[in-house]
């Protein structure tokens, strides 16, 4: 059982939880056996089951080499362009996925929500494990890419995991909020495709941000993704794909602050849950 | 009393529901349309903005779901929670569960608990079996370790070993709620709280359910069971909860609380009431008067041939003069068989002030055949003017009279009505 046997439950209205972390932290069986299901069932009745994770970041990148790299004849920082798509993508993609099914992860456990009580987080936050195992297998394609250019990178590629986490955070603040809306409204389930497709276009996934305009590049920064791919780019492919260290910070803070927004959002709507969805 | 283990106090839950204001239709202009529209999309931009509730409709009543409940319940002590439809009894569980948090008072719970508002919530389909015990046991609040340790005595009590790697969507219905009461029967939690999930399976496993159920709580743990079923509260509980329209009726022996609930439920079918206020219409309505309700005499049964009386509640908001009822029963089909309109019964037309009012339709004796009918009631004016109309307000059953008709009659027809008949024996001309 997940609860303390000694201590003396109380339950009022608008009562705030005092050990909501503790909570949560005692709850994190359920967790791993909801990411778990959810990682299960993701390619259950597919054809091609797992293959769906290296085709469409492997199509995708081959769409934009062409477009970027051949036709539009974009700098490629001294790296061959397919592995600074491929570099820009794996961050991009980890975070639209996680984006995507976290916003709509409140819904689609309806019946959890209605039927059984736990901390509502860890069903947006298992969700979200689910691109990590997606974002895993990009990542071996990463491996037999660079192989296959011969490309070593050098010792930024043990920063990675740092880079993954910010990566997370960044989309777990939106879909915090956009969940909590949707048991709501649920018009938000149309808000994420569509910024998920503008946003491919907006952050630097089929180009490198260096040909941004100096003078823009610190209003660019704003969208936090931005930081992400760049240090992706550094880690793996080094050399020339320095950071930009301010635009990165106010990447950073952008993150935080959706984060803190989004889990304020989600911890005041929390306890109408039941009655809504 | 320092060993309360379920504490309540003062215990509230409102709802807060919507509906469509009758003034609305007066205004039908595309103008007054899109202006109220707009109005309304700006107050709940800024309900959003502000993280308020929204109600669909422009009239907001408040359901109080609970009111005032207050009970306190012992270390092993067995309770049932008995109440008609609507009461309040999944509410309190879904209080005492903390799935949803209460609008006033305070409940304090000792030790753990655990509740089961349903068989199988969170079953997945496209897992097996054995996936899915895991998968449910820690959705109830089992650990693994706990889970592996119980998992032999789980596949036995559910009678699926041979299923056990078989996605759960190729069982048969019965398959799949032995397997997730097999789950939730292994919890041991040291407060149980269930709803009504006895009633599944065949009457063989309910048994054995039942019998689980009374192992539980002779353990020593303290139950909390929402259940219709009278027979097994009666012998699990020991004492138990009545519920009505959400307040606390009685708390105390079981034999008195069914008793409660039994009487609230004769009383009920005595004298029926429907309502219609909030049933679709299929016209607009006219603003100045509404079908409120029925009141039948007896339960939505008649005899056929017999004595038949319908009280219609009408609400007028403004004066109207001159107007016309009526009902008519069709088949279930939707087939109207039978009409009765007070200006053709010679009935004065009604007129009315504004407030509410009962108008009384009977029938001498019944025609309809015994059978099954849906009843439409109406109002209109004394011209051809609908005002409010419902159709298929009830389904009302004609039984049988004592001194039955002839049993073709029933089989053949819907209607039957007495007449003149004689012979006439006169030049008939050939």
């Amino acid at each position: 059982m997940y609860q303390d046997s000694t201590q003396e439950l109380v339950i009022e209205a608008g009562r705030r939880e005092r050990h909501y972390w503790q909570d949560l932290w005692r709850y994190r069986e359920l967790f791993r056996v909801l990411a778990w299901r959810d990682i299960s069932v993701r390619y259950k009745q597919t054809v091609i089951g797992a293959a769906w994770a290296v085709i469409r970041p492997f199509l995708t990148m081959m769409v934009f080499t062409i477009i970027f790299g051949k036709i539009a004849r974009l700098p490629s920082q001294g790296a061959p362009y397919a592995l600074l798509v491929f570099a820009g993508l794996l961050p991009w993609m980890l975070f639209s996925t996680a984006l995507a099914d976290a916003s709509n992860s409140l819904v689609n456990n309806a019946n959890l929500i209605s039927k059984v009580y736990f901390p509502r987080l860890i069903v947006p936050a298992a969700t979200v494990i689910v691109s990590l195992v997606d974002f895993l297998i990009s990542l071996a394609i990463l491996v037999i890419l660079m192989i296959w250019y011969q490309y070593l990178p050098g010792w930024p590629i043990l920063l990675l995991p740092v880079f993954v986490a910010i990566a997370f955070l960044t989309s777990l603040g939106p879909a915090l909020w956009i969940t909590a809306l949707n048991v709501k409204y649920r018009d938000f389930r149309y808000v994420i495709p569509f910024v998920v497709q503008l946003g491919l276009y907006v952050s630097p996934v089929g180009f490198s941000s260096s040909i941004i305009p100096e003078q823009w590049r610190l209003l660019y920064s704003i969208n936090p993704m931005v930081g992400v791919i760049d240090g992706f780019r550094w880690c793996i492919l080094g050399r020339d794909n320095q950071v930009y260290l301010p635009g990165f910070c106010i990447g950073i803070g952008v993150t935080g602050i959706l984060l803190w927004l989004g889990l304020r959002q989600f911890r005041q709507l929390e306890r109408n849950f039941a009655d809504l969805i | 009393m320092s060993d309360a283990v379920i504490t309540v106090e003062n215990l509230s839950k409102c709802y807060l529901v919507g509906h469509q204001s009758a003034q609305q239709e007066r205004y039908t202009s595309l103008r007054d349309v899109i202006a109220r529209e707009v109005h309304n999309f700006g107050h709940k931009l800024v309900d959003l903005a502000r993280g308020r509730q929204i109600i669909q409709g422009d009239e907001i009543e408040e359901f109080w779901a609970l009111k005032d409940v207050s009970f306190r319940i012992t270390r092993g002590e067995v309770v049932g929670i008995i109440g008609r439809n609507g009461a309040g009894k999944s509410t309190l569980l879904k209080i005492l569960s903390r799935i949803t948090e209460p609008s006033e008072g305070r409940v304090s719970i000792k030790g753990r608990l655990a509740s089961l508002l349903e068989v199988g919530t969170g079953f997945h389909p496209e897992l097996t079996g054995r996936e899915n015990i895991y998968l449910n046991g820690a959705i109830l609040g089992m650990t693994r370790a706990e889970i592996k340790r119980k998992f032999d005595e789980i596949i036995a009590f559910a009678e699926v070993e041979k299923f056990l790697d078989t996605p759960v969507k190729r069982y048969s219905s019965g398959m799949y709620v032995r397997l997730a009461f097999a789950v939730a029967a292994h919890l041991e939690p040291e407060v149980l709280v269930v709803d009504e999930v006895l009633a599944v399976g065949d009457v063989e496993f309910q048994k054995k359910c039942l019998g689980k159920m009374g192992e539980v709580a002779g353990r020593g743990r303290t139950v909390l069971m929402v259940s219709h079923n009278t027979h097994a509260v009666r012998a699990l509980c020991k004492s138990t909860i009545t519920l009505d329209s959400g307040r606390l009726l009685y708390f105390g022996d079981t034999d008195k609380a069914i008793r409660l609930y039994d009487g609230s439920l004769s009383e009920d079918s005595r004298e029926t009431r429907v309502v219609l206020y909030d049933k679709p219409r299929a016209l607009t309505r006219d603003p100045r008067i509404q079908l409120l309700a029925i009141n039948l005499e007896q339960k939505k049964a008649a005899t056929f041939g017999a004595g038949y009386s319908i009280g219609i509640d009408v609400e007028v908001r403004e004066a109207i003069s001159s107007v016309v009822f009526g009902v008519g029963f069709c088949s279930k089909s939707g087939i109207r068989i039978l009409s009765s309109d007070s200006d053709y019964s010679g009935s004065p037309l009604f007129d009315f002030v504004p407030g509410k009012h009962r108008i009384n339709c009977s029938f001498q004796s019944l025609p309809l055949a015994p059978g099954e009918y849906l009843l439409d009631v109406g109002c209109r004016s004394s011209g051809l003017t609908l005002y409010d109309e419902i159709k298929g307000a009830f389904l009302l059953e004609v039984l049988p009279p004592n001194d039955a008709p002839p049993q073709f009659l029933q089989k053949f027809t819907t209607c039957v009505v007495k007449s003149v008949w004689e012979k006439v024996d006169e030049d008939i001309g050939c």
